[in-house]
């Protein structure tokens, strides 16, 4: 057992917080929650992208640079720190490209990892449905096989980041009569192809975040599948524990524990800094000591995958434990602030800039994105613990 | 980093949990605590023959040098097993003060019959305020011509019965600052010392020791006069984490045996593991568990590595307090009423975790403690 980190690892460390402190000098971005998934800046993650801090973990002969798991969580949790604007890149970096690494042929790889990695395309994914949330086999968006082309008809939702981005990830139904199971293919689709209609939805903090993305005879080129021809969904289960595995499942508001910590260290109450209250010291001792288990968490994701591993329930373990700590944080953040908790972003009188409002609205949906709270319980009971599955 | 356990350090573990789970499987742990003496001197020789009393302590007294990190995992097992023995007071409340403050002459005196299995220790801290820091230390140590004489009233001191040496905390100098507080060494015979057992929830023998014009002479104090507060701070991080490492292997079994109950217990027809709540229980279990052994083992390795870990030691056992406690509560829940009888095991962690989460700090004063390391 070993809790440091080497070396090497600490200088990559000061490194990243070198380039993260540059930027923030020169107002090159602000630090507010939720950054990392609703700040896009193709400019900033070109920046990231000459320092080989994109598909750092891929192989050298697709341009990665073959570093480590670990080295990724440290960069991860420096960009996250300061919620640096790395959404255009974000989910290209950590799940299509290892996808397209993992299940795509030469051509795939030929044409979308270097594009990735120069921060030249950006990425979402399409997978939930209006019927297809946690049961994700039941798809129907409908890909008919048509000479050199698939035609694609159906819909998605929850797509986040459709309405700027350029590609799309998804799952369709290539069998009609198969199992459920066994009729779905992954493919990669640009989402200026000609019927595809992305249409906004609002999301209860007042933002345009997620998407429906509808398609309506859509011609798709067949090599735009990726994989084997009805055996996404199993492709797609290989791939969902780089999703969990991530800080960002701990650090989406880490912005509001920093600010809060200062606040209550400045903030008087009866003649007294708010931070001698014992209410208020146990409370925010306890988010740190969960913070830190969370962080623990991480981390031990990031060495299992170092090691070469796939982690087994440790991922949906970590997701499932991190997002409800952060869902107990703004809700800690606007009780504390009593009042003035419910004052939200550029209000008069807002404290912490109305972030512990705003985050105790997103943080809804920690617990549901990526994968429900349930769901990934159910993961850890059956899949890590052996308990067994019920018969239907 | 790395969460996994060396090639040695697994050999260290299985071995540890083969001994424990030949010479402690349940029965015998409930027999022994029924058991006036609370230990089996059988199995106090054979932890002697292993090598574990001499576990962390320097080859020149006859131990074995070993790392805290390491003794973290042995302590792990001991606690997977409820192992009832004067393991804990002997070797960390009482051998490591006498590592940290004593002279050469009591070193060269008591560690080698201590790490043989000839002498069980204890430390006398706790008095009725019932705290862990100086202004809770009220007895009194008066001056006389042949050393001091001591007067008060001890609490919560385990094993006084058993040993031969209580190390009294009592103050050389009126106050209730940590200057002023020096260490004894009391011959547990001695007159005027008088032990009387507590009834606790565990049924570990702690014992209120009753001071009554006890002498002791000048060879029997341990370091410095008025500066016996050092020793404890010193010592305090390794006896938290200790005790985290006894949790940690609590509550893994405590996961285990709820899991393997829900796989084989039947109720509608198929197994109770089948059914959700269930299930859900069983993963918050896991969070919990894991939970407390990275957390533990952090600081155990920081403390190892000789780093300064104020933080990590009071968030272990904040964590460790509260989530071995909830571990043992849904473990309960998940067995129904068997689990509520004497002849069913669950119990014994049940009391264990409670007893755990009271002694050296609970979650409320390690989070207090913590909020002071956040500048708070
Ligand atoms: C902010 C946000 C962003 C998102 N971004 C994307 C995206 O970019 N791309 C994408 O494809 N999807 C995205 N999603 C969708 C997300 O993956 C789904 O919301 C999620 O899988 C749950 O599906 P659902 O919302 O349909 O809920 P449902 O599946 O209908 O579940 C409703 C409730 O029932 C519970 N439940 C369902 N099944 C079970 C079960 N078997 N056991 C126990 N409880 C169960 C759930 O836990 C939940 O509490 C996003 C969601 C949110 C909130």
């Amino acid at each position: 057992m070993d809790f440091g980190f080497t070396k090497e690892q600490e200088s990559f460390r000061q490194e990243v917080r070198d380039f993260l402190e540059k930027k923030i000098e020169c107002g090159a971005f602000e630090i507010i929650s939720n950054g990392w998934l609703e700040n896009s800046s193709q400019e900033f993650s070109k920046e990231m992208s000459e320092r080989g801090w994109i598909g750092m973990t891929w192989p050298k002969e697709y341009g990665g640079q073959e570093r480590t798991y670990m080295d990724r969580a440290i960069l991860m949790e420096e960009m996250l720190t300061c919620q640096a604007p790395i959404a255009y890149h974000f989910l290209a970096d950590r799940q299509v490209g290892p996808a397209i690494i993992h299940f795509g042929n030469d051509d795939h790889k030929k044409e979308y990892l270097p594009k990735i990695i120069n921060a030249e395309i950006s990425m979402v994914l399409g997978l939930s449905e209006p019927n297809a949330g946690s049961d994700l086999v039941s798809v129907k968006t409908y890909a008919k096989e048509e000479g050199d082309f698939f035609i694609l008809n159906g819909q998605k939702v929850w797509t986040t980041g459709a309405h700027r981005a350029d590609y799309i990830w998804m799952i369709v139904r290539t069998d009609l009569d198969a199992p459920k199971h066994k009729g779905i293919s992954e493919f990669i689709l640009d989402l200026k192809t000609p019927g595809v209609t992305v249409r906004p939805i609002i999301n209860i903090a007042g933002v345009h975040s997620f998407n429906e993305v509808f398609f309506e005879d859509v011609k798709v080129p067949k090599e735009n599948l990726v994989g084997v021809k009805n055996r996404g969904f199993y492709q797609l289960m290989a791939q969902v524990d780089y999703e969990r595995a991530g800080l960002e499942r701990l650090m989406q508001n880490y912005p509001v524990f920093v600010n809060l910590v200062e606040y209550v260290k400045k903030e008087k109450r009866n003649g007294q800094p708010l931070s001698k209250d014992p209410m208020v010291r146990n409370t925010l001792a306890e988010l740190e000591v969960e913070y830190q288990i969370g962080r623990l968490f991480c981390y031990q994701v990031a060495w299992t995958l170092t090691q070469g591993r796939i982690p087994n329930y440790e991922a949906a373990l970590c997701k499932a434990y991190c997002t409800q700590y952060e869902q107990r944080l703004s809700d800690a953040a606007t009780r504390i602030l009593g009042l003035y908790g419910q004052l939200m972003p550029g209000s008069k009188w807002a404290p912490m800039n109305g972030e512990a409002a705003d985050s105790y609205l997103w943080s809804v949906s920690y617990t549901l994105q990526g994968g429900s709270l349930e769901v990934l319980k159910n993961i850890v009971a059956t899949r890590g613990l052996g308990l067994p599955v019920a018969k239907k | 980093m790395d969460f996994g356990l060396s090639e040695e350090q697994e050999i260290l573990r299985k071995s540890t949990c083969n001994v424990m789970e030949k010479e402690c499987p349940p029965a015998f742990v409930k027999e022994t605590i029924k058991d006036e003496k609370g230990y089996s001197p059988e199995l106090w020789r054979k932890m002697a023959e292993l090598g574990w009393m001499g576990f962390i302590f320097p080859e020149s007294y006859g131990g074995i040098d070993g790392s805290f990190l390491d003794f973290t995992i042995l302590l792990e097992e001991m606690g997977r097993a409820c192992l009832p023995s004067p393991f804990f007071s002997t070797v960390i409340l009482g051998g490591l003060p006498i590592l940290e403050g004593g002279n050469e002459e009591q070193k060269d005196e008591l560690l080698p019959p201590m790490i043989n299995g000839d002498l069980i220790l204890t430390l006398a801290i706790t008095e009725p305020p019932g705290k862990y820091t100086p202004d809770g230390i009220g007895s009194r140590a008066t001056k006389s011509e042949k050393g001091y004489i001591l007067d008060g009233t001890k609490l919560f001191v385990p094993n006084a019965h058993i040993a031969d040496y209580i190390i009294v905390v009592a103050r050389t100098k009126d106050g209730v600052d940590a200057d002023g507080i020096t260490l004894f060494l009391v011959d547990a015979k001695a007159r005027g010392v008088t032990c009387t057992p507590l009834l606790t929830i565990a049924g570990d023998k702690q014992f209120e020791v009753a001071l009554d014009k006890v002498e002791v002479t000048h060879e029997r104090i341990l370091g410095d006069i008025d500066k016996g507060w050092h020793i404890i701070e010193k010592i305090w991080p390794k006896v938290i984490v200790a005790a985290c490492g006894e949790m940690v292997g609590g509550a893994q079994q405590t996961l285990k045996m709820t899991i393997d109950y829900a796989k084989e217990r039947e109720q509608f027809g198929r197994p109770l593991g089948c059914l959700q709540a269930v299930q859900h229980f069983c993963a918050d279990m896991v969070a919990d568990v894991d939970g407390c052994r990275y957390i533990t083992y952090q600081a155990a390795w920081m403390l190892s590595e000789g780093l300064s870990c104020v933080k990590e030691v009071a968030m272990a056992k904040a964590w460790c307090s509260d989530a071995f406690k909830r571990v043992t509560k849904q473990g309960q829940q998940v067995h129904g009423a068997i689990g509520f009888t004497e002849e069913h095991d669950l119990h014994l962690y049940y009391k264990s975790a409670k007893k755990w989460e009271l002694l050296y700090g609970d979650s409320w004063f390690h989070r207090e403690a913590v909020a002071e390391q956040m500048g708070l």
